[in-house]
């Protein structure tokens, strides 16, 4: 199975990614945001957390007009699969690859702590080493975590069963207590929380690892 | 652009005395230019120069065999094994953080990452000492929410995680907070990179961020002469871009891999003038600078602003003249400005050139080496008003004025708002005791803290130095970790008056004794003077920032105390409540000394910790509120009730040092005896962890009740 990175100037978990699709049984390449192809065979693209370019505009939004985005809009048209983690939800969001938006925390403060969600469906790579229902604890670190969308995309998002992740003590104000979405084949998530953060015995929480191991299996049964 | 005439009144807005200015006629055999001048007050001034504190700091304990670089780069670098090293430093941005909160604040944190990354290592670890005034002062509060969100907004979007610090009040900050940012970076031990220039007519490199006007003169920056000249006045707090800053860690790491980079140093205090002068000066070279190339973003800079600016996320780099296209596209590829805007040179001379004329034309040695130097007049200080009767208290009510004041309730409010998990190898993050991170790939890990009682400093300087060192050194084993090295962030009045000086002699006389005994050798550090408001001093604040190691193989102690646990207390009995905790929280009061640091006792006790990890199940060091304050915050952190044997306010609530709380089971208790007893230490059970309640004898209260009302303290005060 092969994973690839996306990198761009301001991201700073990139490597964190890069550890956890590895741990997961990946190879990752690193790729350059101003790279236009994707290495050949490419199973899976991480967009990691970070502030792409700073983030002093909309979060994301420089980075949707890299030159890898084309790429990465290509993968996923044809039906390839991408995780987008935090800035990397926010790049997703604003590519239009996802639906919504995510606005500065209601709080209007950075929140980094642990925090509880509830898995909401099954039937995707990303939830299915869970069940629906589970209960896990996944870090947030992030300023603009608030996920927004009019009435009707979340109506539809929930009753196309695509909030994958909720928030079980809402730190943001995200609508509809959302902390992760995936697109209407399954195959691309955004979530703000970061799984590869609780990925490892070192972390003192492990919740995160299993969405990353039941990857290559779901991936080659798919 | 013609240049004001020196004035007696230009030299004073510079800062340089009478005394001073003599000594640069001497020098020069002619008056200097303005240009001249502006740099002469950048590399006098107290904070480039050191002037009052170089002979006291000289008697700092800096060596040791773990030592790889000790002061006088832009940061300490110790071995940690293995071919790596940790490179690490503390410095101030107290002025700037009052004054404009959010960007002095983001600047410091940007400043100290800077001084890591520019040795070779990737920042791994930042931590925060902050001093503010009282709750209740107007400032106090948009203080508070402007570091805070100063540092996070630097540290998170640059990615580093944030893994411990310190925040306290106190009138005497109302209008002078500090802001102390220590950053840890990691290197290979063959792969340092220092400042000191060699080679001549080789490239003298400006990378990252253009030059602006922003910071220029700082607080020299005062007569209407030189207003006259400068379109337009800028703020003199620089404005921070984390974003560039990241962009230019990675664009020097990738360069220096490439084997480009002969000597870097990057652009603080006094930007061009102090970073230009130092690679000069440590590689016994001269420097040529021609402004012309400076990339700027204003236009019409003079000479003497783009000599005195500080704008942020700027280098200085020696190339090899043959890798000059490899270093260019580096740094094309992260998009920042680099140009070649001088050359080594192979005489005694500091050369500027801007627009075709010479603007200045130094000897470079003298700017560093003829620096004043000053052995400031310092009388001890008087000894603290014994203390008086203390009543005994009901020892739960204590602990809930205690847990719930600004002081000691939880810091998650500030935290919280730092990223602690970024990198992903957080093990400890802030809230409980020391930071610890792993090495990323080894079985190694790192433990950070920052420590100081200026209450105690205050009342008796000596012993509250060597009571911050040894502090951090219990923060540091109470982990496990091995206490490896310090930086010093030395927070003091105004110098000139022989009180505060007295404070500052007293205070190194003791962090040396520390250091010394301790074995944890200083390598690098940072002064900051003149912290008062109308006459009004600070208390004396240095603060320690020191950082251990837990080798390959050994295991953190990182456990929780668990319902059944002994609790176990390493060292003597409560009984020193002078300068306290409870004092000053429950009876507003500051009287008494600071409770005695036995050296030889902290380094038993502490080892002691260390050599029986697989015993304790959770460790911590007693410090402000002594044995009830580190059992309450085991039990919060824990999440299970405790029962301590006492209701005696001394014992409880008293601060004698070299002092540990452990949690384990009976066997493992029983195992510490011996052990114990065998290494003449002092250990006694002092309670157990149980049940849903905090109870000190016959008072208590639930558990629960108190670890909420900690919690939502600080927002209380301050949100």
């Amino acid at each position: 199975m092969k994973a690839a990175v996306i990198v761009f100037p301001g991201s700073n978990a990139d490597r964190d990614l890069k550890v956890a699709f590895e741990n997961a049984g990946f190879s990752v390449d690193m790729v350059w945001h101003k790279d236009t192809d994707l290495p050949s065979g490419i199973d899976m693209i991480g967009i990691p957390g970070g502030f792409s370019f700073g983030d002093y505009l909309r979060c994301g939004a420089i980075a949707a007009q890299s030159p890898i985005t084309r790429a990465v809009a290509a993968h996923a048209e044809r039906g390839g699969y991408v995780f987008g983690v935090c800035n990397g939800f926010q790049v997703l969001t604003e590519t239009g690859l996802l639906p919504g938006a995510l606005l500065r925390n209601a709080g209007l403060k950075f929140i980094c702590r642990t925090t509880p969600l509830r898995v909401e469906r099954t039937g995707t790579p990303w939830t299915e080493a869970y069940g629906a229902g589970a209960e896990i604890d996944i870090p947030i670190s992030h300023h603009d975590g608030n996920y927004t969308a009019d009435a009707d995309t979340l109506d539809r998002l929930e009753g196309e069963g695509r909030v994958a992740f909720r928030y079980l003590a809402n730190p943001n104000g995200s609508a509809r207590d959302i902390a992760g979405i995936v697109s209407g084949n399954g195959r691309i998530l955004g979530m703000m929380p970061h799984p590869e953060r609780a990925a490892e015995n070192a972390h003192g929480n492990e919740d995160g690892a299993r969405l990353f191991a039941h990857l290559p299996g779901a991936l080659t049964a798919a | 652009m013609q240049e004001p005439e020196i004035t007696e009144e230009l030299i004073e807005a510079h800062g340089i005395r009478p005394e001073e200015y003599a000594e640069i006629l001497r020098i020069l055999n002619r008056a200097p230019t303005f240009t001249e001048l502006g740099i002469f007050s950048a590399m006098w001034n107290e904070h480039c120069s050191y002037k009052s504190s170089k002979k006291w700091l000289r008697t700092l304990p800096t060596d040791g065999p773990q030592v790889i670089c000790g002061p006088g780069e832009n940061a300490g670098v110790v071995d940690i094994g293995d071919g790596q090293a940790v490179v690490f430093k503390m410095e101030s941005h107290n002025h700037p953080s009052y004054i404009e909160p959010y960007q002095g604040a983001a600047t410091g944190v940007g400043g100290i990452l800077r001084d890591v990354f520019t040795m070779g290592a990737r920042p791994i670890a930042a931590m925060n000492a902050l001093s503010f005034g009282e709750k209740d002062h107007p400032r106090t509060r948009t203080v508070v929410h402007g570091v805070v969100e100063g540092i996070g907004g630097y540290g998170n979007s640059f990615g580093v995680p944030t893994v411990g610090g310190e925040v306290r009040f106190h009138p005497a900050y109302n209008g002078n907070c500090l802001v102390n940012a220590f950053a840890a970076g990691l290197a290979d031990t063959d792969k340092i990179f220092y400042s000191a220039a060699s080679g001549v007519g080789r490239p003298v490199v400006y990378l990252g961020a253009k030059t602006g006007r922003d910071g220029v003169g700082g607080a020299t920056m005062a007569s209407a002469e030189f207003d006259e000249g400068i379109d337009e006045k800028r703020p003199t707090v620089q404005v921070g871009d984390p974003f560039t800053e990241k962009r230019l860690m990675e664009a020097c790491l990738e360069l220096m891999a490439t084997g480009a980079v002969i000597s870097i140093q990057d652009m603080g205090a006094a930007g061009l003038t102090c970073s230009a002068v130092e690679m000069g000066d440590k590689g016994g070279l001269g420097v040529r600078l021609d402004l012309d190339r400076v990339p700027v973003r204003e236009t019409a800079m003079t000479a003497y602003e783009m000599m005195l600016s500080e704008s942020q996320e700027r280098m200085l780099m020696v190339l090899d003249p043959e890798k000059e296209d490899v270093a260019r596209a580096v740094f094309d590829k992260w998009d920042l400005d680099f140009a070649v805007v001088g050359e080594t040179i192979d005489e005694d001379r500091f050369l500027i050139m801007h627009g075709g004329e010479v603007k200045a034309d130094l000897p470079l040695r003298a700017l560093s080496g003829n620096a004043p130097e000053y052995d400031r007049p310092w009388e001890p200080c008087e000894p603290p008003a014994p203390l008086e009767d203390v009543p005994q208290v009901d020892p739960v009510d204590a602990l809930r004025i205690l847990a719930t004041s600004p002081n000691y309730c939880s810091r998650a409010w500030v935290y919280e708002q730092y990223d602690s998990t970024v990198m992903a190898d957080t093990e400890n993050g802030p809230g409980w005791g020391a930071g610890l991170v792993r090495v990323h790939g080894t079985g190694k890990h790192l433990a950070f803290t920052c420590d100081v009682t200026p209450r105690y400093v205050r009342a008796n300087p000596e012993m509250g130095g060597a009571q911050a060192v040894a502090e951090a050194w219990r923060n540091l084993c109470a982990l496990g970790a091995k206490p490896l090295a310090t930086t010093d962030n030395l927070n003091f009045g105004n110098p000139e008056k022989p009180e505060i000086m007295g404070q500052f002699v007293g205070a190194l006389k003791g962090i040396g004794r520390a250091c010394t005994a301790l074995d944890m050798p200083i390598v690098s550090g940072n002064v900051s003077l003149y912290n008062e408001t109308d006459g009004v001093p600070i208390l004396p604040t240095p603060s320690i920032g020191a950082v251990g190691l837990i080798a390959e193989g050994e295991e953190p102690i990182l456990g929780r105390a668990r319902d059944g646990h002994v609790a176990l207390m390493v060292g003597r009995q409560g009984s020193h409540l002078g300068q306290s905790a409870l004092l000053y929280e429950v009876f507003n009061r500051e009287d008494g000394d600071a409770p005695e640091v036995d050296l030889d006792e902290e380094r038993r006790n502490g080892e002691f910790i260390r050599d029986n990890r697989d015993w304790i199940r959770a460790c911590t060091d007693l410090s402000d509120g002594g044995l009830a304050m580190a059992a309450f915050e085991m039990a919060v952190a824990s999440g299970t009730g405790v029962s301590i044997d006492s209701d005696d306010t001394a014992t409880l609530f008293g601060e004698d040092q070299g002092r540990y709380l452990v949690a384990c089971n009976f066997d493992a208790a029983e195992a510490l005896m011996i052990a114990a007893g065998r290494a003449g230490v002092t250990l006694t059970t002092v309670g157990r962890f149980t049940g849903d309640d905090v109870k000190f004898g016959g008072s208590s209260a639930p558990l629960d009740e108190l670890a909420h009302a900690w919690k939502g303290a600080f927002a209380e005060h301050f949100a």
